[in-house]
């Protein structure tokens, strides 16, 4: 027994491995849902990935489609109802009022346009601009009977997840999913 | 305090490389510090690095949007012009702070 323990202590402790600091080069945020601060979360990130030199890759699926359909970009709502972290203590009833939700987008709106926020157009060509890609996802557009018509400009193309993977080759990438 | 030697002169420099007084920097320092970014600067360079100065200097937060709309520079061509990170870096050679903005 004595024996076994002896070897197991003598055994030599492997020295860890050192690491260079590895840097994000490149994201690929996807984003599924069509709340404003959902698709603002995406937005900011990926532009602020390409004003730190990180390569930025967007893919919208699902309710994010909203987002960058030429009807819809600019006039995504906030929940008022089923969002408790929305106005703490506001009856449900209340958010349900129509034109509440509306009217609480509306007010978000403005402070965002007062930190001098773009709006979703603008904040997808200003992505664009900086060389971000971004992508509508194949599966989501059949369902909602999307085309690539009914797309911002700056909307790549409509691909299947297969592809989307393929924009996170390489190296030093992350997935964030929203 | 840091400091930063270029051109037989020395000026005051945060941890990051930013100035930390605009009134040192002069046109020389600017091709200095774009050389180890591997930039060559031109007049179409500082026509830019002049104009975040002035804004700089009338207490402006800069922000890419705040560029794209000046009239001066499209985001598109402010990439080009300074690439992996424009308004970093061309803030560092300007010789203004470091940008605080998230747009």
């Amino acid at each position: 027994m004595n024996d076994v323990m002896e070897k197991i202590q003598t055994k030599p402790t492997e020295a860890p491995a050192k690491k260079e600091k590895a840097k994000v080069k490149k994201v690929l945020i996807i984003c599924s849902k069509g709340k404003i601060e959902d698709v603002y979360a995406a937005l900011v990130m990926a532009n602020g990935a390409l004003m730190e030199g990180i390569e930025a890759k967007m893919f919208f699926t699902f309710f994010g489609l909203e987002a960058i359909t030429k009807k819809n970009a600019d006039h995504l709502h906030t929940a008022t109802v089923g969002n408790p972290a929305f106005m703490p203590g506001l009856p449900t009833m209340l958010g349900g009022l129509p034109g509440f939700e509306a009217f609480a987008s509306y007010m978000m709106k403005k402070e965002m346009d007062k930190l001098d926020m773009p709006h979703v157009t603008e904040f997808i060509q200003m992505i664009d601009a900086g060389g971000g890609e971004i992508y509508a996802c194949k599966l989501a557009a059949d369902m909602f009977h999307l085309k690539k018509e009914d797309f911002l400009p700056e909307v790549k193309g409509i691909i299947t997840v297969g592809d989307m993977y393929a924009l996170a080759d390489g190296e030093g990438t992350q997935i964030i999913f929203i | 305090m840091e400091t930063l030697v270029m051109n037989n002169g020395m000026v005051d420099v945060n941890e990051d490389g930013y100035l930390k007084n605009p009134a040192q920097w002069t046109p020389e320092l600017a091709h200095g510090i774009a050389k180890e970014v591997n930039i060559e600067l031109t007049d179409r360079h500082f026509e830019v690095l002049n104009w975040l100065r002035a804004k700089q200097a009338e207490g402006v937060a800069l922000s890419i949007r705040k560029v794209g709309n000046s009239g001066l520079v499209d985001i598109k061509e402010f990439y080009q012009l300074f690439p992996g990170g424009p308004l970093k870096i061309s803030s560092k050679i300007a010789g203004i702070p470091k940008p605080v903005s998230c747009i």
